[in-house]
């Protein structure tokens, strides 16, 4: 079915190819070539396989985005940017999945600490690169990873040594700028032992349709405490799929919050494999509107003993808006004493809204506590009346419990800069009338 | 202040309140007293106007209104406070900003300006200090992870702000340990006066040792089997329900 427009893709690949960075590392050539060659034979996933089934990616083969060959012509909105940029943190700017320098604020970062572009990366450390590249997450895993490791063009690299507190947060901030761009980043975070960071994933774009399509591959060392938070607020005409794969060591704390705003189609991956003892926390929201679709994967993979995971993804689903969310806990057979919970509450604000949720356990070891709750429905009548008792109306508390519902997502971000960011980002849809920004 | 008259409820098919009367007049305290499933809740629930159940006969009149036609929230601003039994846990909505929502609601409605922001604060601030609460509350999410006298003294909290002319307790006392029994009987006290009635549901004696109602009615089967003065709690403490529910 898709083997013609799979081409248009593959096709165009060789214009791209002399453009891409890391040409003159052999090793990166075949890696390429060889996820080129996957791509081309299975193209993007298709809904008939079971990890996509809900969501069907079929446009992004219809339409060609194309990677920017060169600088956009048109001048970058500084301010515009600015608005999505913690101030109290170390910040990179990748546009239209380029690294750019000038926009990038890095200045005292600890010297041990290693921040670059990808492309840089690959030219002054090509062996670091060379040993996480796909470490994380092989190109078999689906279409986009493949697409990922042929098309990359740029990105972060982060290494953090062992034992080091970064003080500050460190922002990655994508911003697409130009209509039927396709912006296609590959990030690798390195958190070495007893090593402690908080990441920020920044997306967003011109009002315009764009692809981006990014991989982060993270390495959380024993013992070593990583947060990543990820707000995607790409504009609602864009295709956006990112993926997150995460390696915990022993004792390894890995927490990822992904906030999905934007966005025609959506689709996030978020999957971790826990060694002995580690605790991995996945939190998220969704807010979808119009005719958006939201779809965020979720896998945890028990592997040792001791590990604990703990899941919360909330969706409130207006309008024509779907939302999917699936949730994946593997406990393989070695991985005794796991404790793991797994939970989605959906919020369907009109009739045409739809969730779709599939919670999934697949349990092989025989001493483990693991639970998983779903809900899709409607907003709890009890405190509507609560609040309609103390005085509200009841649109006005409809909101305000709507409101709450997401909210309590947002409460969970330790980074008073990016709370009130997404904040923004949730108060733009439902606006709370007569109330202090402090006090929500 | 509240007059009901030959009140019938029913929930779904099955009458509870069977022909109610009772007239409460401002500055009135009242007990209601009765055993489980003498229909206590569903009195207070109407009252309040929440969902689910049917008025088939009689009438309740609150300062000259009829109730029952009334919506929650405008009977809410209009004078008429519950605090419930089982307070809900709201996540994600600060204690601090249903407290000035609903003032609002009831300025607003009386055609009052909305109120400054300063001034709210410091009119919070004295009622928790009332309250013996820690500011704290203010800024944790409504109800959320309170302890159970928490949550009733939260309740208390709500009413000081919104200054209702009549307060419908419903058994406050339950799973209340005696210091926070006394926190939550003195946040009442304090806020009697002669222009507001209560009206406390309650299936212990043991809050009335507190609060001193004025009257003590008790209800069994869905009417109002005896009423009396505050001497009939006693008796009910030493007699129980079961000489009452036989008659």
């Amino acid at each position: 079915m898709s083997a013609v427009t799979q081409s248009r893709y593959a096709a165009a690949y060789d214009t791209v190819a002399p453009a891409l960075p890391g040409r003159d590392l052999p090793w990166l050539s075949k890696r390429r070539l060889d996820a080129l060659a996957q791509f081309a034979a299975g193209g993007f996933p298709s809904p008939r396989e079971e990890e996509w089934r809900y969501t069907n990616v079929s446009a992004i083969e219809k339409k060609l985005f194309s990677p920017l060959l060169a600088a956009p012509a048109s001048e970058v909105d500084q301010a515009w940017i600015d608005s999505y940029r913690l101030q109290d943190a170390w910040s990179i700017v990748l546009l239209n999945g380029r690294f750019s320098a000038e926009l990038s604020k890095l200045a005292s970062l600890p010297d041990m600490v290693l921040v670059l572009g990808m492309a840089e990366a690959l030219a002054q450390h090509p062996e670091r690169v060379e040993s996480h590249l796909g470490k994380a997450v092989a190109d078999s895993e689906h279409g986009f990873v493949a697409f990922n490791t042929a098309w990359f063009s740029d990105g972060l690299f982060v290494h953090i040594p062992a034992k080091q507190v970064l003080a500050k947060p460190l922002q990655l901030l994508h911003v697409v700028t130009e209509p039927d761009a396709l912006a296609t980043t590959r990030n690798l975070i390195v958190v070495d032992p007893m090593a402690q960071a908080e990441i920020v994933e920044t997306y967003t774009g011109a009002d315009c349709a764009y692809l981006s399509a990014g991989v982060s591959e993270v390495f959380v060392g024993a013992n070593a405490d990583l947060a990543l938070y990820k707000l995607q607020a790409e504009s609602t005409k864009a295709y956006h799929f990112g993926g997150t794969y995460a390696v915990q060591a022993r004792d390894a704390r890995f927490a990822h919050h992904n906030y999905a705003f934007g966005g025609l189609l959506a689709r996030s991956d978020i999957h971790a494999d826990l060694d002995q003892a580690s605790a991995c926390l996945l939190n998220g929201l969704y807010v979808g509107g119009k005719r958006q679709h939201i779809d965020n994967h979720t896998r945890i993979n028990h592997l040792k003993p001791y590990a604990t995971s703990r899941e919360l993804y909330k969706g409130v689903l207006d309008d024509r808006a779907r939302g999917v969310f699936q949730g994946r806990v593997i406990v393989a057979e070695d991985a005794q004493k796991t404790d793991s919970e797994m939970s989605n509450r959906n919020l369907l604000l009109s009739n045409d809204a739809e969730a779709d949720t599939k919670p999934q356990l697949e349990i092989y070891a025989d001493d483990v506590k693991c639970g998983h709750g779903v809900t899709v429905g409607q907003l709890d009548e009890k405190s509507v009346f609560y609040l309609q008792s103390r005085g509200v109306d009841e649109e006005t508390a409809r909101n305000m419990l709507t409101f709450a519902f997401a909210n309590e997502m947002v409460d969970k971000i330790k980074i008073r800069e990016l709370h009130d960011l997404v904040l923004g980002e949730l108060l733009q849809r439902f606006p709370q009338q007569g109330v202090e920004k402090a006090w929500l | 202040m509240l007059s009901i008259k030959n009140l019938h409820v029913s929930v779904g098919d099955k009458p509870i309140l069977k022909g109610i009367n009772l007239e409460i007049k401002a500055g009135e305290i009242h007990a209601i007293m009765g055993p489980n499933g003498s229909g206590k809740s569903t009195l207070s629930h109407v009252l309040s106007g929440k969902a689910g159940y049917t008025v088939t006969e009689g009438s309740v009149t609150y300062q000259g209104m009829d109730l029952i036609e009334m919506a929650p929230e405008i009977r809410a601003r209009e004078g008429v406070f519950l605090a419930f039994q089982y307070p809900v846990e709201i996540p994600g909505v600060s204690n601090i900003y249903l407290l000035k929502a609903a003032l609002n609601a009831v300025r607003k409605h009386h055609g009052q300006p909305e109120v400054d922001a300063m001034d709210f604060l410091t009119l919070v601030k004295n009622k928790v200090k009332l309250l013996e609460m820690d500011e704290k509350f203010l800024y944790r999410a409504v109800n959320e992870g309170f302890s159970g006298g928490e949550k009733k003294r939260n309740e208390i909290l709500q009413m000081a702000i919104m200054e209702p002319k009549l307060c419908i307790l419903d058994e406050t006392d339950s799973g209340l340990d005696i210091d926070a029994l006394k926190i939550v009987a003195d946040g009442v006290n304090s806020l009697r006066s002669p222009e507001r009635a209560f009206v406390m549901v309650t299936h212990y004696q043991r809050l009335l040792d507190y609060i001193k109602p004025d009257m003590v009615h008790v209800l069994a089967h869905g009417r109002i089997v005896k009423s009396g003065g505050p001497e009939l709690a006693l008796e009910l403490e030493e007699k129980g329900y079961g000489w009452l529910e036989a008659a």
